[in-house]
């Protein structure tokens, strides 16, 4: 549409109106200049990771090999923080999170959804309550609780309040509200058990909500540095984002290692995102939570 | 279960014993998620309130019920004060911020045609970003002696400014990583917005003799807008609020508190000093704060349908 009207504005002969021209210009000049101001924290970051400090402002775009930190940066970065057992850290608990998250949340949603038991409306209700409470709410008695079970600084305590997800439910429960009941009763009548109907019918339909959710779900609890930072003070089992934190209070780090590990986190999911561009922005932005 | 059993009339004994057997499935699918919910988020709810209400500090072996005293110290608190009205500007700052700049850059980003693709990803980067890595990018950038933005600053004669260690500053330079943060998941938003506007409305409003720029912005577009301004403007109001990781990253609360907001008090309180009444009585205020917000929205949500 867009851009056949601008063909047929390029079209017309000579005298045709500045106007349009200067507004596309105005336009493009705007959107270019924000564009800059976004990226330039990400270009610094890298820049900073793979030079030497000194170096970036008399030379910011060399690539002389003498003159790059790269490997002792990111060396640095990995056995000084240490980065790798961070991100493993955190992987196993985003991965572990998101397991169980979606075995219970799809157990419920489809119990809410297509399924009659007493206790089903005030269920619901509470899955809208708790929709909007944050984690800050309850940390502070599971903190007390976790403390005095002797479970601080485990995966469990880093992943526990996330196992139950009241989005995840919510999201699931209105798209299975939307696959045709008669196919579950015909289903139901071929002697399927419920449990079939759920893996062999609903989930598959609702690939694309499943896949949307999880993308929210490791991006929420990669990025999380509340409750790690409550529930975890040894080196051992500190996620990324925390890790990190602890890196640059440690004495004597220069900006070059820390700007490599910062690269070493952010990576994972721009990764994620600029591969599965459409999938990344439904799950973040269908939440209006980051 | 006996007294479903009892109740059941045994004429239709195979009728009830089908019923009996789907209640008992819909629970077992259920009862996960719903012993989860008890156990993350409402017995917490009900602790963190009765413990607002006691002077119980984490480690002690004796403690009682205050009554509303936390909740008075609070009211009378310098530090809770000082927080609320930073927690408030930092708010007000990138909630208009980024609902202004999202909405400024979708219409720009809106037909654009091929560039719009590039644009898009672009925007969103910071928010496909951890916010504590790029926090600390932030925190050099604008480094009073070393960060290039004061090179920039020196480079073209003025005076360079310490972003992070002037109380008058140190609040606004957060908001300005926010709305960095924020604007361009707001863009999205405001893009799928713009998407629903019918193009009919523009040739009406053109026949009507609305066919200008501003006309159009502020005649179909932004009326058109509203409901998505709405939504935009709750969730990011939420996301403002709940400000914690640049403030851990970048000045701790500091310079002379200027940037002491809610939930870093809420975390020093809980964590650090362990004064878990006091802590209570916070996180009770904050959820107050995060209800009546929530409540706007469903009050904001049936406005819209109404219309």
């Amino acid at each position: 549409m867009t851009s056949a009207t601008r063909a047929v504005s390029l079209d017309k002969p000579a005298g045709l109106p500045l106007a349009p021209i200067f507004a596309a210009a105005l336009k493009h000049g705007l959107l270019l200049l924000f564009a800059a101001i976004i990226l330039l924290p990400f270009v610094w970051m890298i820049l900073a990771a793979v030079k030497d400090p000194a170096d970036i402002f008399s030379d910011p775009f060399s690539i002389d090999p003498a003159k790059m930190r790269t490997a002792e940066h990111f060396g640095k970065a990995l056995s000084a923080a240490p980065m790798g057992l961070f991100m493993l850290n955190s992987l196993i608990v985003v991965v572990g999170v998101l397991s169980v998250q979606l075995v219970t949340s799809i157990g419920a949603a489809y119990a809410l959804a297509q399924m009659k038991f007493r206790g089903q409306a005030l269920l619901f209700g509470l899955v809208l309550f708790a929709l909007c409470i944050p984690v800050q709410v309850p940390a502070l008695p599971m903190y007390i609780a976790l403390a005095k079970l002797g479970l601080l600084n485990s995966y469990f305590a880093l992943m526990f309040p996330w196992f139950f997800s009241a989005f995840a439910i919510f999201l699931f429960r209105q798209h299975f509200r939307t696959f045709p009941q008669e196919i579950i009763n015909a289903a139901r009548i071929d002697g399927f058990t419920e449990i079939e109907i759920v893996l062999r019918l609903i989930v598959p339909s609702a690939l694309p909500a499943i896949a949307a959710f999880s993308v929210f779900s490791v991006t929420a609890h990669w990025n999380d540095l509340y409750w790690p930072l409550i529930v975890v003070n040894v080196t051992d089992r500190m996620t990324a984002p925390l890790g990190l934190l602890n890196f640059q209070s440690a004495e004597g780090v220069s900006y070059g290692p820390l700007m490599a590990a910062a690269t070493i986190i952010t990576l994972p999911l721009i990764c994620v995102f600029l591969l599965a561009r459409r999938c990344f922005v439904e799950g973040v932005t269908m939440t209006g939570v980051k | 279960m006996s007294a479903f059993a009892t109740s059941g009339d045994f004429s239709e004994d195979h009728r009830v014993r089908q019923k009996a057997d789907g209640i008992n499935t819909a629970y077992l699918f259920a009862l996960p998620a719903a012993t989860l919910l008890a156990i993350v988020v409402l017995a917490p709810i009900g602790i963190v309130i009765g413990l607002s209400f006691s002077d119980y500090s984490l480690g002690a072996t004796d403690w009682s019920l205050v009554g509303i005293r936390n909740y008075a110290n609070l009211a009378h608190d310098r530090s809770f004060l000082n927080a609320l009205s930073n927690t408030a500007l930092y708010v007000f700052v990138v909630v208009s911020g980024s609902v202004l700049l999202g909405l400024l850059l979708a219409i720009l980003v809106h037909g654009t045609g091929r560039m719009r693709r590039v644009y898009e990803v672009i925007f969103f980067l910071p928010v496909a970003s951890t916010l504590v890595a790029l926090g600390l990018v932030w925190k050099f950038m604008l480094h009073s002696r070393v960060g290039p933005v004061n090179e920039l600053i020196a480079a073209l004669g003025f005076q360079r400014i310490d972003f992070f260690n002037n109380p008058s500053i140190a609040v606004f330079a957060l908001a300005a990583i926010g709305v960095w943060h924020l604007v361009g998941f707001n863009m999205i938003l405001f893009l799928a917005g713009l998407t629903g506007i019918p193009r009919d409305l523009y040739q009406a409003a053109a026949v009507d003799g609305a066919d200008g720029f501003w006309d159009r912005l502020f005649r179909v577009t932004w009326p058109m807008l509203g409901p998505t301004t709405i939504f935009v403007t709750i969730t990011s109001t939420i996301t403002a609020f709940q400000v914690f990781d640049t403030v851990a990253v970048i000045t701790h609360g500091g310079p002379a508190g200027s940037t002491e907001v809610i939930l870093h008090q809420l975390y020093q309180a809980s964590f650090q000093y362990f004064e878990t009444g006091y802590a209570s009585a916070l996180t009770v205020f904050f959820l107050i704060i995060m209800m009546a917000i929530s409540a706007v929205q469903i009050f904001a949500a049936r406005g819209v349908h109404y219309s």
